[in-house]
């Protein structure tokens, strides 16, 4: 099990003809994804190097290929209209990977989002890794990876020494790497990870996310990743405490930076007495959160939360 | 991107939000003129106050009330003499190469009215309060209470019944109310039309009576306006209203090579890919009782040449004592950082001790190139994985 993609979900690539949309398509597919195609307004018709079908509209290619997932490279003053074009097409996971969309923009996304029509649409992003299902090479169960995350570093559910499997909720996409690494190191398999996304304004959050992974069978634990800026570790955290049953991990980025300065994401910014790294760790702490104390630590601290 | 007072101002103009009159100099002499100019127009007192980027100005000098023209000389030439020094500065200060030189206004109450993006409902916001003429922030921590937030609707934006209901709430009585619903409803256009992350007013004011206006007239004061700046792109007029006087030098080269870097006090330079992963080596050069010199992130795409520019702008911070690379590659190929950092570390000379952990995508072959690399570059160490770097770099540093 995992969760919102595996190895069935069926991807298609907006933004499919530009660089960083056809390296990525191909990692996907080297990775097992079932991607089925992609779009590019005015490439209808013709195929990318990997073969794949290109359409017009995200409408052609779901009608044609049956996709249910999409995964955004498209630039950032169009990817709004890109996120919202494939949720009126029926796309049911979409995967934002563009950085730099504005946030006003967003705003709007979410607003359309929020209607009864798109309630089963999930976002995640913009300005994320993307999400992975692990799966094993060569098998019916290639997994699915939908993002620019490195696939090797995982360790697909089923091939965990440990017998333990994690979920993985970050709003970095390097850090959750290093995550990802410490815990197949340990023998810890991943059933799902999900960049959330490092902007203020973005689809899924923590708390969607914890959700799902407490109702996954498969998930034995979770890790959560946050960062300084707004307050939706503390949010996280009073969910943790009333509804989750599952060991949570967490770490916090950004003890060490001033108030005041954007550090490097656009949502990392702590302002206006708000979004600080103690008060997020102190919240989780009190929510029971094992909360790694270096970056470092955060595979051993979900092995000690697991009993391991 | 934030932007001055005097720029903010004018977008507060267009936007037809009403302000007291004002001119903007650039000498101490165009100052007096100013005085002299806003006196014809029946002001008897006005403000010069300097255009700096930083809060605190008034606590640090850089405003001041003069009655004549001379004063507004005088004044105006001490302010400009030298870098204003406040809390957000620096001890260095900025430089003060403009003044606003505004008619000074009787006031007979002070409000606040901003708006930000609420990140908890994803949407835009109208913050409110009676409390005008302070931080909205001192305000949050002494009286939250005070404090009035209403959601808008950022397709819509802030609907006549809503800036109603904040202006009565706000304590706003008789042709006050529609004057400050007004206001509201235009600092909301500006902020939505605008992309902009923040736009304060503070205070708004509301003047004394007087014949012409009975109930008092409400006027914008002071404004503060910051910009998405990833919505400059379609907001072209305001791009050309970034001040690079009021930014680090460093951080200026750092962006010319697309490079995200923030200079802190420490001594360890960091160079990092990944913004999550920059900041959390940071914390462990803390956590291992050292302080961070930067923070850098190269990015999932930077050349060799960006490379040997963030290892030539962390050098060249005087406070450097040591630098520690920490690179998961994911789509970044470590062997490319690898040859790199070797190639960047021949070429400006490392006299300090550095430290490479290296993970991640075709390591192996990097760790050789390291390896190979190390006569050349004597204070080069490598570390096996981010505890034992960030522990070499603090014992390197200490030694």
């Amino acid at each position: 099990m995992s969760i919102l993609i595996n190895s069935d979900t069926k991807v298609i690539c907006q933004g499919i003809t530009g660089s960083a949309g056809a390296f990525h398509t191909k990692g996907c597919l080297d990775y097992g994804t079932k991607m089925v195609g992609g779009v590019t307004p005015g490439k209808g018709g013709q195929k990318d190097a990997n073969g794949l079908p290109i359409f017009n509209t995200v409408s052609e290619a779901v009608e044609a290929t049956g996709a249910d997932a999409s995964m955004i490279f498209v630039p950032p003053p169009f990817a709004a209209d890109a996120i919202l074009e494939a949720a009126d097409a029926g796309i049911r996971v979409i995967v934002c990977i563009t950085e730099g969309v504005p946030v006003m923009d967003m705003t709007k996304v979410r607003r359309v989002l929020s209607t009864d029509k798109f309630r089963d649409v999930k976002l995640i992003g913009p300005n994320c890794p993307g999400v992975i299902t692990p799966g094993v090479e060569g098998t019916d169960d290639p997994g699915c990876k939908i993002g620019i995350m490195p696939g090797y570093i995982h360790m697909p559910a089923s091939k965990a020494p440990t017998g333990k499997k994690v979920g993985i909720i970050s709003r970095s996409g390097t850090l959750t790497y290093e995550a990802v690494w410490q815990c197949s190191e340990r023998g810890i398999g991943q059933t799902t990870c999900v960049g959330i996304g490092g902007d203020p304004v973005r689809g899924m959050g923590f708390i969607d996310c914890l959700d799902l992974f407490n109702k996954d069978p498969q998930t034995d634990g979770i890790i959560m990743i946050g960062e300084i800026g707004g307050t939706d570790e503390e949010a996280a955290a009073d969910y943790i405490n009333m509804l989750i049953d599952k060991p949570v991990a967490g770490f916090i980025a950004g003890r060490t930076a001033p108030p005041g300065r954007r550090m490097g994401h656009a949502g990392a910014i702590i302002s206006g007495g708000e979004g600080g790294a103690d008060s997020k760790i102190a919240a989780l702490k009190a929510a029971g959160v094992h909360v790694a104390e270096s970056p470092a630590d955060l595979g051993s601290t979900m092995a000690k939360a697991l009993g391991l | 991107m934030k932007i001055h007072e005097y720029q903010a101002r004018d977008l507060l103009v267009k936007f037809g939000i009403p302000v007291p009159p004002a001119i903007t100099v650039d000498t101490p002499e165009q100052a007096k003129e100013a005085f002299e100019k806003l006196a014809g127009q029946g002001a008897t007192l006005a403000v010069v106050k300097a255009q700096v980027h930083a809060g605190g100005r008034g606590k640090a000098g850089g405003v001041k009330l003069v009655k004549t023209a001379d004063e507004a000389l005088e004044v105006a030439t001490t302010i400009m003499s030298k870098p204003l020094v406040t809390h957000q500065t620096g001890p260095a200060g900025v430089p003060v190469n403009k003044l606003l030189v505004a008619s000074g206004v009787d006031i007979e109450k002070e409000y606040y009215v901003g708006m930000a993006v609420d990140r908890a409902s994803n949407a835009p916001v109208l913050i409110a309060s009676s409390e005008g003429g302070v931080e909205i922030e001192q305000v949050a921590a002494d009286n939250p209470s005070a404090i009035l937030r209403e959601p808008i609707d950022p397709a819509m934006g802030l609907q006549p019944y809503q800036a109603t209901k904040i202006a009565y709430k706000l304590g706003f009585v008789g042709k006050q109310v529609r004057q400050a619903a007004t206001i509201m409803i235009k600092i909301a256009k500006l902020f939505i039309d605008m992309d902009a992350s923040l736009a304060e007013i503070n205070p708004l004011i509301v003047t004394p009576a007087s014949e012409e206006h009975p109930d008092g007239q409400v006027l914008a004061i002071d404004a503060k306006i910051n910009f998405d700046d990833n919505a400059l792109f379609r907001h072209k007029d305001i791009a050309v209203m970034h001040d690079e006087t009021e930014d680090d030098p460093s951080e200026l080269r750092a962006q010319e090579f697309g490079l995200s870097y923030i200079k802190l006090d420490g001594t360890i330079g960091c160079l990092v890919n990944g913004a999550g992963l920059a900041m959390a080596t940071m914390d462990i050069v803390k956590l291992h009782g050292q302080e961070p010199a930067n923070f850098l992130d190269v990015g999932g795409s930077a050349t060799e040449e960006a490379i040997t520019e963030a290892f030539r702008i962390i050098l060249d911070d005087p406070n450097v004592k040591g630098v520690l690379v920490n690179i998961f590659g994911g789509i970044m190929q470590c062997d490319k950082v690898a040859r790199a950092i070797v190639n960047a570390a021949k070429e400006v000379g490392f006299k300090v001790p550095l430290v490479v952990r290296l993970e991640g995508t075709n390591v192996e072959p990097a760790r050789e190139i390291i390896d190979a690399a190390k006569s050349d570059v004597p204070t080069m160490v490598v570390g096996t994985d981010l505890t034992d770097a960030a522990k070499k770099i603090a014992a390197a540093v200490a030694a």
